[in-house]
């Protein structure tokens, strides 16, 4: 497999993040571990509150309010979670960056774009002003600005909300960075633009051998950018594989329920699947599997026994304890579609 | 080079758009225009004082307002126009002086407890509330009393009581900016925690600031000329509006132009300063972008 030959910058071990009183806290993520390679976008999907952009968050270092972040964040084999503050900004930023959803609040109104851009450079390169300004002209070029010299001493109010996403993207660029936590950047943008964005961010990760963390709650965004997909909920891992693994031969119960509410290929007027339920509260989850209260196979020892990951084929791990019963319920109606 | 005068044009034409918009308001206008003279007359009250304002002149004492004096004369002859003058020069001070450390030094604490909150934003809590307890007036009297009168000691004790209100506003600012994402944004670019105060959030919270420092300034006039009044700020003979009100406070019935003509200026001059406010408040408000 291709990721098996690229060498992995992120190894995420046994993350867990917690908030709230040592006696009672509150799991936000529990057990979470997956690797990155050089080059490779991994899509991280979930419902809101499953734990997937406090995940991206503890990366960083960045938890607010201040939670506690326990487990192995290995990056280029080096720990970040014991690192204080001080040199974890050495490393965000210059080796890690990440845009935002909301490309409208997430550039400083005040300053030029061509400012925000060359202020990355001074923070972490030596380029002098001159250089800084023809690298800001570059960056703008790369993600796709027209005119990008003309439109280096605008504001941020003078661009269109996709334009605003690619100036966030030329920023976070600015200092070359190895890994771009990307958190649901396209979820603000229409559909056409989503698209652009997604093309643009594909089309780095390849020129310039980043690795991409996509978080988004959207399959489709997934199956069409993302060399890998892990799945969450309630805080853990689900599912995590290869795309086509994952998208196209689906095994956790969630996934499949997940997969199953993508209007496609329906008739007209067809009502469409929905997972019966709503996400369980950080402080209502069952010792065992986070989704056992709405997930249509759950046995009786599901709520109580923790599912591991286990190995399917080659390049997916799931963690179920009902696997074939998760097939015979969806296998046939994802058979008819 | 081109690129540099391109990179600066932008801006300046923005500065001459709000320019523009500014002084297309009538009441804006009026508050530059009396800023602008009380400004002047505070600069060089020596071109437009008619008199000697310490000058006594004993053949003319408590004159009526009359072409030669147009104000009249007090009770030692000396001119009420020129001395009202010269005190602009005090009182435009006292605006900027008792204002300015209290606003340097709100804005930086205001900012760092803003930010970090936790336990400083708890003990600075306790602090404002131990502060704003007392009257305003009541505390600083009390402080100037154990200091001593005069105006640096005004001053002092103007400051140590008024940074916490700008330290209170800066400090709710600063947490509304905090909440957007170009906050995160710096963060998560490996920003220092100073370049992120003082680059990013402080130039987006300080419009309402600015406002608050000029009506600030006409209420510090306003408490100057009180404590001139009261004999804890500027001395006599010294020319201070506050100062000639209380020296006319005893005529008030055979002279009573050495009292009105100096309460006419504090009230034109703190007029001017909350029009001007007034409008920048108008003009700095976002607009929904």
């Amino acid at each position: 497999m291709a990721t098996q030959e690229k060498p992995v910058v992120l190894d995420v071990r046994h993350l867990r993040t917690e908030f709230g009183t040592r006696e009672r806290p509150l799991v936000a993520v529990d057990d979470v571990s997956f690797q990155v390679a050089a080059g490779e976008i991994l899509g991280l999907v979930g419902e809101s509150g499953s734990g997937k952009s406090i995940t991206l968050r503890s990366i960083l270092g960045i938890i607010r309010p201040r939670g506690r972040v326990a487990g192995e964040i290995l990056w280029n084999g080096q720990d970040l979670v014991p690192l204080s503050e001080a040199q974890l900004r050495r490393i965000r930023g210059r080796e890690i960056a990440m845009i935002f959803q909301e490309p409208m609040s997430s550039l400083n109104p005040l300053l030029t774009v061509g400012l925000q851009i060359s202020e990355n450079l001074v923070a972490h390169t030596d380029l002098d002003a001159r250089q800084r300004r023809a690298r800001a002209i570059e960056l703008l070029d790369l993600v796709g600005i027209p005119a990008a010299r003309n439109r280096l001493d605008d504001f941020p109010h003078e661009f269109s909300g996709g334009m605003r996403q690619r100036v966030m993207i030329a920023i976070a660029l600015a200092s070359n960075p190895k890994l771009l936590l990307a958190d649901e950047p396209t979820t603000a943008l229409d559909v056409t633009i989503q698209d652009q964005i997604l093309r643009l961010i594909q089309s780095l990760s390849r020129d310039l051998g980043m690795a991409v963390i996509l978080v988004t709650h959207d399959m489709g965004v997934v199956a069409e950018t993302c060399d890998r997909v892990a799945v969450m909920y309630g805080g853990r891992l689900c599912e995590i594989g290869s795309t086509a693994d994952v998208i196209g031969d689906a095994r956790h119960p969630y996934s499949l329920g997940l997969l199953r509410s993508i209007p496609r290929d329906v008739a007209p007027r067809t009502p469409l699947y929905s997972i019966p339920g709503a996400p369980p509260a950080l402080n209502a989850l069952p010792p065992g599997c986070a989704f056992s209260a709405r997930c249509p196979v759950a046995g009786r020892e599901c709520p109580d026994l923790r599912p591991k990951l286990e190995a399917i084929g080659t390049s997916r791990l799931v963690a179920c304890h009902h696997l074939e019963d998760a097939q015979a319920h969806f296998g046939p109606r994802e058979a008819a579609q | 080079m081109t690129a540099l005068t391109q990179s600066h044009s932008p801006t300046r034409g923005r500065i001459a758009a709000f320019l523009a918009r500014a002084f297309s308001r009538p009441s804006f206008v009026v508050g530059v225009v009396i800023l602008g003279l009380s400004l002047s007359l505070a600069l060089f009250p020596q071109v437009f004082a008619p008199y000697d304002p310490l000058a006594f002149d004993l053949q003319a004492i408590q004159q009526r307002p009359s072409l030669a004096h147009p104000f009249g004369t007090d009770n030692f002859g000396r001119d009420v126009l020129s001395r009202v003058i010269w005190a602009y020069r005090v009182d435009m001070q006292m605006a900027f002086f008792a204002t300015i450390f209290a606003l340097l030094i709100g804005i930086t604490v205001g900012a760092f407890v803003g930010y970090y909150g936790g336990i400083a934003d708890v003990i600075f809590g306790r602090c404002v509330d131990a502060i704003i307890t007392f009257p305003f007036l009541v505390l600083v009297i009390a402080i100037v009393a154990v200091l001593g009168p005069g105006l640096v000691n005004m001053y002092v004790a103007i400051t140590a009581v008024n940074w916490v209100y700008y330290a209170r506003l800066t400090r709710a600012e600063i947490m509304a900016q905090k909440a957007n994402d170009y906050a995160a944004a710096g963060l998560v670019l490996g920003y220092s925690d100073r370049r992120i105060i003082f680059r990013h959030l402080l130039p987006n919270a300080i419009s309402p600031i600015l406002v608050y420092w000029m009506t600030d300034m006409a209420l510090a006039i306003l408490l100057g000329s009180s404590l001139g009044y009261l004999g804890l700020g500027a001395q006599p003979p010294a020319a201070e509006w506050g100062v000639l009100i209380a020296e006319g406070r005893n005529f008030l019935m055979t002279a009573w132009w050495m009292s009105l003509m100096p309460g006419i200026a504090i009230v034109l001059t703190g007029l001017g300063f909350s029009l001007v406010g007034d409008a920048l408040a108008d003009l700095l408000r976002p607009k929904g972008r």
